[in-house]
Formats: structure tokens, sequence, C-alpha cells
């Protein structure tokens, strides 16, 4: 009877199509709008994402982000140092500064310091003629997404040029030399990034008092990070971070800040709330239209928990479709938009998220009609 | 109305030994509530034989469909006594009740009522698979059946590429497909031409009465009269007579046809 089932939902091509419609596009849209939030975040922490090596951000306990400045006084990196289970810990610098381009255009960027001795923070993915050019005189790395775009150098005849190796920049009025490029993942923050030693960063940054904007440390092997992370804390009165809680410090900065979260969750239920009424009263109709069948197979002696099963399953085959189109669809637009700098990330959890939206859809399409069904007087056969 | 002969008794009379399929004592139903309410049965008498063809005529409006309703189970009766092979279907628990009705009544509808999605075997075989006859068992004893009826070289046909005739018959088959001990058959031909219903009562009146089967037919279509064994002729929701041929209920010029 259930096979039966789905030839009444197939064999039905208009109504079927309808429904399908409906559940396609509340799951595209779903998919779609949180795939990009989900992107949009993901940039948002995305400088955490590029400095893996650290188990704990340890940080001012009122900085807000990772891009916010209140940085601590010097000796707080000993001290951490000091923490029983802390195998090793380096200072890291942040900050905003002015830049000159070869070319003379200013303009601000992020200049990044890492640890002199071990560059520990410093990008995976490094493109220099030598893993160490960073140690060379005045040597700073640029992000390669910015060498033809931001920080792009004008030519004598009026049009542009990569920024190259071996050119020199002016960093707060000192001289730079690009010693080499690097990959990030792409971030949600405007300026171009430099990433440089520690030391060097501080030269070119306009001058402060404190000049440690975090502490990165590496949990000895065998300590229980949260144990460490809360010993720090009490020796330290600082706040000590795990990357995922770095991470969602600044993503949580973000959504609070901006109408962001807002205005995707509008879409998302928007196409919830469209997918439910478009597919739930199509499911409707197909399952009215088919009421008179439904009654003579009553008639014919279906008992309700078979009729109850055939429209469940009927709900839940189309929803099932839907769901496949609607996140194909998703996908496709992600590889569509892949090579662009549009964010778009689809973790499983939001396929997750949008199937179990969809489960709702379909069951609350199948309870809208079964009631119909299952209080169907199986007389009604005998009238016209 | 001229005299006729004496009508033949609605129930059986005192001593009979033969077996009765449905009885019914007294049957009332209302529709509705308050001002409107429509009294469409008000104590309905009546005994069907097994292995007979009742046909059940009257006015339209007087009660016949709400009638054989009540006797297949799918209308509940407000009072009164009605039952099945003995079975009374407002004693049965409500999945008692369909599985009962799935196993002993077999349906003919006026629309036919098939499912135009499924082949015409698929549409029969839905009684064999509700009687737990496995997909294939049940697809092929109905193509078997379908061949009885003359539709054999169709099986896989949608239901709406056939004839109102072949749909009925269609149906006819799926009535008798799992052997059903009784049919109910609301106005079987009058969705039919003439030639076409008399031949889906021949059908009916040959392949349907095998066995020791009773065959209700509400009709009111009169040149199939000759069908039956008996005519219950219903009036303002009652059965005021039961007759034994045509002639008996309207005079002989009416049954000379
Ligand atoms: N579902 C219903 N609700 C209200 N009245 C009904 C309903 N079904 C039938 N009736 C009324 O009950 C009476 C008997 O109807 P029915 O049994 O269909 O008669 P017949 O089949 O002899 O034409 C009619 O007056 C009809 O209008
Ligand atoms: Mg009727």
């Amino acid at each position: 009877m259930i096979y039966y089932a789905l030839k009444m939902l197939f064999g039905d091509k208009a109504r079927y199509l309808g429904i399908l419609v409906g559940v396609a596009f509340a799951a595209l849209l779903i998919t779609q709008q949180g795939a990009i939030f989900v992107g949009l975040m993901e940039r948002t922490y995305s400088f955490v994402a590029d400095t893996p090596q650290p188990d704990l951000w340890v940080v001012d306990p009122d900085l807000q982000h990772h891009s916010d400045s209140k940085p601590l006084v010097g000796q707080k990196l000993f001290r951490v140092r000091g923490v029983q289970g802390v195998e090793w810990a380096t200072p890291m610098f942040k900050s905003f500064t002015k830049m000159r381009l070869p070319s003379g255009e200013r303009r601000g960027c992020i200049v990044v310091g890492v640890d002199d001795n071990t560059l520990v923070g410093a990008p995976q993915s490094i493109d220099s003629r030598n893993g160490l050019d960073l140690r060379k005189a005045d040597a700073v790395l640029v992000d390669r997404a910015d060498i033809e775009k931001k920080l792009a150098v004008r030519t004598p005849d009026g049009g542009t040029r990569p920024l190259q190796i071996g050119d020199v920049l002016e960093l707060n009025d000192r001289r730079a030399v690009v010693a080499g490029t690097f990959s990030i993942n792409p971030s949600f923050f405007w300026d171009p990034v430099i990433y440089t030693t520690y030391s060097r960063a501080i030269s070119y940054s306009p001058q402060e008092r404190k000049q440690l904007s975090f502490i990165l440390v590496k949990v000895k092997p065998g300590q229980d990070i949260a144990t460490v992370a809360a010993r720090i804390e009490s020796a330290t009165g600082l706040k000590a971070y795990t990357e995922s809680g770095f991470k969602w410090l600044t993503a949580s900065y973000i959504l609070e800040k901006t109408g962001i979260l807002v205005n995707f969750g509008i879409a998302v239920l928007l196409g919830f709330g469209v997918g439910t009424a478009v597919a739930g009263q199509t499911f409707y109709n197909f399952t009215l239209d088919n009421l008179r069948h439904f009654g003579a197979l009553k008639a014919l002696g279906t008992p309700n928990k078979t009729l109850l099963a055939m429209v469940l399953t009927q709900a839940l085959v189309v929803g099932l479709i839907g769901y496949g189109l609607g996140v194909g669809g998703a996908a496709a637009f992600g590889a569509l938009i892949g090579g662009t700098s549009l964010a778009f990330s689809l973790p499983w959890q939001l396929l997750v998220i949008t199937g179990v939206a969809i489960l709702g859809i379909s069951i609350f399409a199948a309870a809208l009609s079964i009631r119909k069904v299952l209080y169907l007087e199986p007389g009604v056969v005998f009238r016209g | 109305m001229t005299t006729l002969a004496p009508a033949v008794s609605a129930i059986a009379p005192e001593g009979n030994t033969r077996p009765i399929a449905v009885r019914c004592r007294q049957v009332t139903k209302n529709y509705g509530s308050g001002n409107s309410t429509v009294r469409a049965l008000r104590g309905v008498d009546l005994d069907v034989f097994e292995g007979e063809m009742l046909m059940m005529v009257g006015p339209s409006g007087c009660g016949k469909t709400t009638l054989i309703s009540v006797v297949a189970g799918v209308l509940d009766r407000d009072a009164g006594e009605c039952s099945v092979f003995g079975k009374d279907f407002s004693a049965l628990s409500g999945s008692e009740r369909t599985r009962f009705r799935g196993q002993t009544i077999g349906f003919v509808f006026q629309s036919f009522n098939l499912i135009p999605t499924l082949t015409i075997a698929e549409n029969v075989s839905v009684p064999l698979l509700l009687n737990g006859v496995g997909r294939s068992a049940a697809l092929k004893k109905a193509k078997d059946m379908l061949a009885v009826v003359g539709l054999g070289d169709r099986v896989n046909e949608a239901p709406n590429r056939l004839s109102g005739g072949q749909q009925q018959r269609v149906a006819i088959s799926r009535a008798l497909v799992h052997d059903p001990k009784l049919i109910v058959c609301d106005e079987p031909t009058s969705a039919l031409d003439h030639e076409t219903g008399g031949r889906v009562m021949e059908l009916l009146r040959s392949v349907a009465m095998s066995g020791n089967r009773s065959l209700i037919v509400v009709t009111h279509d009169n040149r199939i009269f000759n069908f039956a064994d008996r005519i219950a002729h219903m009036d303002d929701g009652i059965v005021d007579k039961v007759v034994g041929s045509a002639k008996d209920l309207y005079g002989p010029n009416m049954a000379a046809k």
C-alpha cells in the first residue's frame, strides 16, 4: 500500500511538482542563506583560524574581539610562562598602522608581529624564496590576495602592477621590504594584513606604553587545557580563551553589534515560512484531491494506521526529494561563487539544520492532511 | 396502483431455514440534529438470504444508500439491530470493523472510485493487499480476475483509458477478487448507457453469484430488475414491500420490458 501511496503522489504531476517546489525552495533558501551567514561568521574569526598553533589565547579580560586593542603589560608574558602546565608562551602584537606603497599612495593596514625567535603565529602558507626570510632586515610578508588589489602599485603609465617581493614599503614612516607572501582565509575585516616579527611590528606602529596584544600558549601534552586556562587566569588576572572560545568571542561581538544575524534570520525564516506555506497548502490540496480515493480505500478495509503511513510516506518522500534538490541547488550556488570573494560555507551542521526544518515542514504538511483522512467517513464513497 | 400479487415479507417467515446473510430490525438513522434533522431510516426490517441477489429500489432520497452504508458497516446506525453473517458492526472495535469489512464485503460504487494513478490490476489488487496477500501474488490474482471480466489484455492500463463499462468491470473485479461473502452495489449501472448497464448486470449475475454469495444492488434502473431474485422497495425511510419480481411491484406493463 505504501508503494501505491507513492504512485498516487508521483502520478499527480502538477501537485507533486507544486509540493516539491515549496520544499525545495525552503531547503534552498535556508541552506544558501545559512551558508552565506556561516561563511561571514567564519570570516569574522578567520584570524584565529589562521593561527592554529596555540591551545590558548591569553588576552585582556575586557577584550571584545580579536581586532580590539587592549594591550597587556610585557611582564604578563613571563607570568604566563611560569604557570604550571604551560609548554610555551609567545607574544603577539597586532595593531592598525599607516602604510605607504612604493608608488606613494597611503592606506591603513593591520600589522601582526609574531615571536622573533620561533615565528609562532605566522601564517601556515608562506611563499617566499626562503622560509626564514622574515628574519632578514626590515622583512614583512603580505597577503597574496592583496597584492593585485588593495596593495597594487601604480605604474607611471597610469596602470597598476602587483606588489612584488623586494618592493619597499613604508610602515609608520619606517622602511619595510616585501620578503614574501602568504595565504590566509578571507577576512570579514577590510584592511590588508601584514605579518612581521614582534619587535619590528612594534616599531612599525604608533608608540604605545603597552605593546603586547595576545599571549599565545601551548599546553603541555597530557594537561587539561581548561585546567591550565583557569590557572593562567588566576595567576595573571587575564582571560585565557581556547581557539573556539576566542572565535566565538569575535563572532558573538559581530552578531551583537551588527544586524547581520537578524537579516539572515529573516531570510531563513522567510524561506521556512514560504516553504511551509506552499508545501503545506499544496500537500493539503493533494490530499483533498485524493480524499475520495482515501474514502474508497477506507471502505475497502484499509486500517487507519495504513492510511497514516501512506500520507506520512508521501510527505516524507516529497520532503526528502525537495531537500535534495534544495541543498543540491545551494551547493551548486556555492560551487558557482567558489572563485569569487563571496562568503559561503556549508558545514554538515547546516545540512542537519536544513534537514530538520524540512522534516518539520513535511510533518506539518502531513499532519494538516492526515486529520482529514482519519476523520473521513468511509460512507462518503457512496455519495455523488 | 392496482392490486398486486401478495408481497413477499421483508423478513424471513417464522420457521425459515434458509441461511441469512444480512438481518436488519427496526434500523433507524438520522442525519443532522435539531430542526434540520433528516430521518433517513425510520425503522427498516429486512433479511437478505445467502446466495440471493436482492435489489433495492425506491424514489430518490428514500434512504437506499443510507441503508446499504449501514449494512456494509461504513455508517453507524442510530438504533435497531443489524448483523452481517451474525456479526454486529456496532459491537466491533474500529479496527475489527475495518478488518471484518475488508474480508467480508465487496463494494461497487456508482462512480467506480478507481484510483487513477494506479493501473487497473493494481486497483484490483488492493483488497488482497489489505487481506495480507503479498504484492506479486495479489497482482497475479488481480490479473486473473480481470481476465474473467474480459479485461485480461489491459491489466497495465490506467483506469481513465477505459470506457465507463470497462471501468465498472474493473470495480466489479475489485469487489470480487478477495472472495467476499457479500457484495453491495450502489447504482452500479446508472453512470452507464442501457446496453452497457445490462452487460454489467449480466456479469454481476454470472460471476458474482457464484458460491453462496449475496448481492445487494441499489438501483432505480427498472430495466435491470429482472436480474433480481427479490426486490425490496423502500419509501421514506422504510422497506415497505419485498416482492419476487418486477411485475409484482409495478404491474405487468412495466415488467414486460
Ligand atoms: N450526509 C448526509 N447529511 C444529511 N442528509 C443526508 C446525508 N446523506 C443523505 N441524506 C439525506 O438522507 C435521505 C436519504 O438519502 P439517501 O440514503 O442517499 O437516499 P437514496 O440513496 O435513496 O437516494 C435524503 O433525504 C438525503 O437528503
Ligand atoms: Mg443513493
